[in-house]
């Protein structure tokens, strides 16, 4: 750094230091401190300075914090970065501490500096500082201050302050005067047709941005003809940001121009040679076709849509197929069903056996929907193959996910209509080799058995909910206590203690000490479902039993039970029978178990 | 649904049916994301299946058979066929065509490499065009997004047999003694030249090796492309730094920039000193740093053998962007500051050996005995050596305190015995600065233990570091008054 730098930090410091030991005014002795490391060799120090610049400002006061404290940051900018990107995040709040929206305009030089650095982070937050505090000058300053560094961050040697410069465009265009409007929009033009792909990256990034807040007709003159000269830009990273434009600009048009004025670019992108672009097409579909509008989208977007569902490349495959239900429902609804039929599912049915499984399990995710928008006839008779299909494909993702959407189909045809599949399925998923896949179905439970209804559930599914109990996973045993904890909750007390309840107290007597703690876990959680009679008549006896077991794990999970179980009981049936147990167990040779039975009956007020 | 599905050959050699559908173009290349995917036929025409299906090659009468009348429109002809795509996914689909092809490939490269007096001016359009409709193409998805270029195989090109030749070809005719680069640079343009470019990033490490050879072939004979080439090599290392942090051909271009820095003129020009610090110097920062360090580190002494006075920024960039948790990258830093002080000049060294001995004592001092080890390493080295001798005076006081309390302190036994000879080389360097080190440490070091207040700010954050004691995390701001300011800046 320069001399000058140093000296003016000097200067910066003397001043505290001596207002500090003149005025016997101790308080300022830390402000002293952080300034002091504001340039400590300690990055960590420097760091935590920065971020504390809102308290030295308010110490320094407005005047000294203009004229001493940012001339002495402004040469900071030399430092790391990290203390740079505090700096630059700490200067977009620090109007109201330079003395308000007058002299805001001092903020800029330093945040000018630091929306010139190489590293992109600082960068980003230079400019969003520079965003936010725009907003705080008036429009006299705006045109003094702040739009000339944007010209000058614009007309940049290096390719990062041009960069940056994209960012501010639209923020001062609106309330500037029409001079200086033009230049604006004169700038902006330069750095879409920039040297450097990296300046027309971001210009392409903020092109929808700044054509929303132009006056139509400039959208039109200006804004079409960088569009397209950025949509058929040598670098596919460039094109691919104009797709992303194409929505914002679409939407700023009449209906009558976008034929003519936006199409054939779209066009051009949705058959780009790179699947980049392609890509961002699909992914940005729904966007597209609401804001060209119905007629378009069924002359233009549905062909283009059925390509992107037959792309050569998984990967927009892909995007396109999470598209499927979104697109549809959002067709003009006068031919939607026959559009759907014609040109849509003939696709889907090909996704379904796609090979690739990130095509398919995109599809499983959204295919459901469609049942609601073609209604109960076309789902039995298109819909439902697919669906089972699907139910049986070979990866567990595409069946997790058409299970995770039974509840559209539900409302439409019937969860019982795919019953006969989905027993195997879920039966099949449920003993899957990886836990994950095994526990996303566990949560699937409820909604599967609320839908099924409780005979269903009985007959074929409660067999596996008890399984799970076992499954030498700890995270399965648990969401499988859970699962059960919701099924007492759809299915009613009476329900539990006739088909769960001896099946969980029975495991008490295990062998394993791990299946003996199952039971103690699924009494804290189906306790309160299952009211007061049934855990003071079935689950109490059972625990208090347990009490003696020889695993002191065992035992202290008693005292957790008892704990939790506490207040769904009686206060006879806790004195007479907890408080005992507890108190013995207070006594238990192993610690955990005592601390556990002291914390028991503290919670439980039994002392 | 039609299952072809064959026994793969190797790993990484693709061997699935794969058929190439609408959006895949004239580039027909292999789509990896779809190997294992795509099993059957599609049901879309491609211009690409469309043209094979189109064009049924015929074998030609061979080349060296050919009146020399005849010669060149043969030629001409055998470029034109070499430009029908093949299908290498579906390795089954069309081996006559493909057979055909690559005979007509094999020929035209014998052609070009060894008979005088082929390349004449007509053909230059014809066969760069038979170049670029075969190697320039989008590259597809990488099959794993998380593709570490150091543990994965990469994955290899399907069409490789057919590429292959091409490159060869193309190669041969930027070779071949009757390449007239005036007639070329029509043909072979700034377009060109950016494709060629972004083929780099290929996963292919063959083909990658390919693309090396042949830019260096453009970049020396075709003089208008060079500041060109430059520019783009510039702004896909800028991109890989600041923006995505991939590219796998990074060593490879790093490689053709050692040998360009090789041949600036002096003095050099700004617009070379601005790419080595912003460019060279911040691609020290990359993740993946390890994949090309050695020839990123050749160009960066490169600079230095062409300009001494680059070695200051150099320097103090790599101090800038010192690793501060990856030790692996840290050996790496440490063994480009070796070749970098293996030719730096006594007069530069001079400039650098304050920040640059300090940061040598703090890797000293690090627990990770590979960084420690390296660092020390630089005592073995006669010519550093002698420059730290020469300089004995400034170094040995920066670095003492560390050695010694390294000495004492370090685990690793070996780090302890290299730190010994260290000191002792030191001790015989200049015995008086040694002994009087000696001395004003162990004063200091009892000091901070009989004295509560610390003498100065720096020594009082070595026993209690201040950002632990900062108001934010623990501490209200009036704590901090217990430790008197008086850092330097309070003098």
């Amino acid at each position: 750094f320069s001399r000058c730098a140093a000296q003016q930090r000097h200067s910066v410091t003397a001043t505290v230091s001596k207002m500090a030991g003149a005025d016997g005014d101790d308080s300022l002795y830390p402000i002293a401190v952080l300034i002091d490391e504001l340039r400590n060799e300690d990055v960590q120090l420097r760091l935590n300075s920065i971020k504390k610049l809102s308290t030295i400002a308010l110490a320094l006061g407005v005047e000294r914090t203009r004229t001493e404290l940012l001339p002495f940051l402004t040469d900071t900018i030399y430092d790391e970065d990290e203390v740079l990107l505090a700096l630059a995040e700490q200067l977009g709040n620090f109007t109201m501490l330079v003395g308000g929206p007058e002299y805001v305009h001092c903020l800029l030089p330093p945040l000018e500096s630091l929306a010139t650095v190489e590293e992109t982070v600082v960068r980003d937050k230079a400019v969003e500082s520079l965003r936010k505090i725009s907003q705080e000058h008036s429009p006299v300053d705006l045109e003094v201050h702040f739009e000339p560094l944007v010209k000058r961050l614009a007309s940049g040697d290096w390719f990062t302050s041009r960069t940056s410069a994209c960012g501010l465009f639209s923020v001062c265009y609106p309330r500037v005067s029409s001079t200086v409007k033009a230049e604006i929009r004169q700038h902006f033009r330069t750095l879409c047709s920039d040297d450097t792909p990296m300046v027309r990256r971001a210009a392409a990034s903020k092109l929808g941005e700044f054509a929303k807040v132009l006056e139509l007709d400039y959208v039109k003159s200006d804004i079409i003809s960088l569009f397209t000269a950025l949509a058929s830009d040598e670098q596919d990273s460039v094109r691919l940001l104009a797709v992303e434009a194409c929505v914002s600009i679409a939407t700023l048009l009449p209906q009558e121009d976008l034929e003519t004025l936006v199409m054939p670019t779209l066009r051009q992108a949705a058959e780009d040679k790179s699947w980049r672009v392609r890509y961002m097409v699909a992914d940005k579909f729904s966007e597209l076709q609401k804001a060209v509008g119905p007629e378009i989208t069924k002359n233009d977007l549905v062909p283009a849509f059925q390509n992107l569902l037959k792309d050569c490349e998984a990967e927009v495959r892909a995007a396109a197929a999470n598209k499927v239900k979104e697109f549809c429902e959002n067709l003009p609804e006068d031919n939607r069903e026959q559009i759907i039929m014609t040109h849509i599912l003939p696709c889907v049915k090909e996704l379904v056996s796609d090979t690739n499984q990130h095509v398919k399990s995109a599809l499983a995710s959204v295919i459901m929907g469609l049942s609601t928008i073609l209604g109960k006839d076309n789902t039995i008779e298109h819909l439902l193959p697919l669906f089972l299909a699907q139910l049986k494909d070979e990866c567990p993702e595409v069946r997790l996910n058409i299970i995770s959407n039974l509840d559209c189909v539900n409302e439409v045809i019937g969860i019982r209509q795919l019953s006969q599949s989905l027993l195997p399925a879920i039966v099949e998923l449920a003993e899957d080799a990886k836990w994950r896949v095994r526990l996303a179905i566990i949560e699937y439970m409820p909604l599967l058995a609320g839908q099924l209804g409780v005979e269903f559930f009985d007959e074929k599914l409660n067999t596996l909910c008890m399984a799970w109990l076992i499954d030498h996973v700890y995270a399965i045993r648990e969401a499988a206590t859970c699962n059960l904890m919701k099924l007492v909750e759809k299915f009613g007390a009476e329900w539990a203690q006739n088909t769960i309840v001896p099946k969980v107290l029975g495991m008490a007597n295990d062998p394993n000490y791990l299946h003996r703690m199952t039971t103690l876990f699924c009494i804290n959680a189906l306790s309160e479902a299952c009211g007061q009679e049934i855990t003071t008549k079935q689950m109490l006896p059972v625990v208090l039993k347990m009490s003696n077991d020889q695993v002191a794990n065992v035992r202290f999970n008693v005292a957790k039970s008892l704990q939790k179980i506490g207040p769904v009981l009686d206060s006879n049936a806790l004195q007479t029978e907890v408080k005992p147990v507890l108190e013995k167990l207070a006594t238990d040779t192993d610690m955990d178990v005592k601390y556990f039975a002291q914390e028991a009956i503290s919670v439980l007020a039994l002392a | 649904m039609e299952t072809t599905k064959l026994p793969p050959s190797s790993p990484s050699s693709p061997t699935t049916s794969f058929s190439v559908p609408s959006a895949e173009k004239v580039d027909g290349f292999p789509r990896r994301s779809m190997r294992r995917a795509r099993q059957r036929r599609s049901h879309s025409s491609s211009q690409f299946r469309y043209q094979s299906s189109q064009v049924e090659l015929t074998p030609l009468p061979l080349l060296k058979d050919a009146p020399v009348a005849e010669l060149h429109d043969l030629f001409c002809k055998k470029l034109q066929q070499c430009c029908v795509l093949f299908d290498f996914l579906d390795c089954v689909a069309d081996l006559k065509g493909k057979e055909i092809k690559r005979a007509a490939l094999n020929e035209l490269v014998e052609s070009v490499a060894t008979s005088r007096g082929v390349l004449i001016e007509p053909l230059y359009p014809e066969a760069i065009k038979m170049i670029s409709v075969n190697i320039f193409r989008t590259l597809p998805p990488s099959e794993n997004p998380e593709f570490d270029p150091e543990e994965d195989e990469p994955t290899l090109e399907a069409s490789w047999p057919h590429l292959q030749l091409v490159y060869e070809f193309f190669l041969r005719f930027l070779e071949s003694p009757d390449f007239q680069p005036s007639m070329a640079k029509r043909y072979v343009d700034q377009k060109f030249v950016l494709q060629l470019l972004e083929l780099f990033d290929s996963e292919d490490p063959r083909e990658r090796e390919y693309l090396k050879t042949i830019l260096h072939r453009v970049y020396g004979k075709l003089l208008g492309l060079r500041a060109y080439i430059r520019k783009q090599i510039n702004n896909i290392f800028l991109r890989f730094i600041y923006e995505t942090e991939h590219f796998n051909g990074v060593a490879e271009l790093l490689e053709i920039l050692g040998s360009i820095i090789n041949g600036f003129a002096l003095p050099l020009k700004a617009e070379h000193k601005q790419f080595l610090v912003r460019v060279l110097i911040p691609l020290h920062t990359a993740k993946s740093l390890s994949i090309f360090h050695a020839q990123l580190a050749y160009c960066v002494v490169q600079f230095m053998e062409k300009d001494a006075t680059v070695t200051e920024y150099i320097i103090r960039g790599l101090l800038k962007y010192w690793p501060k948790t990856c030790t692996q990258k840290e050996v790496m830093f440490l063994g480009e500051i070796e070749e970098i002080l293996d030719v730096i000049e006594p007069s530069q060294f001079i400039r650098v050996q304050e920040p640059l001995f300090k940061q040598i004592a703090a890797c000293i001092s690090s627990p990770h005995f590979q960084v420690a080890e390296r660092a020390l390493y630089f005592w073995n080295n006669e010519y550093i050596l002698s420059l730290i001798e020469e300089n004995c005076q400034v170094i040995l006081p920066l670095v003492f305190a560390t050695l010694y309390r390294v000495s004492k302190e370090h685990w690793n036994q070996t780090i302890v015995s290299l730190i010994y000879n260290v000191l002792k080389t030191f001790m015989e360097m200049n015995s008086k600065l040694f002994d009087d080190l000696t001395a004003s440490y162990k004063v200091e070091k009892q000091n901070s233990f009989h004295l509560d207040i610390p003498t100065n700010t720096s020594e009082a954050e070595d026993m209690f570091p201040l950002h632990e004691l900062s108001p934010e995390t623990t501490q209200p701001l009036e704590e901090l008054i217990a430790i008197p300011p008086q850092g330097p800046g309070f003098t």
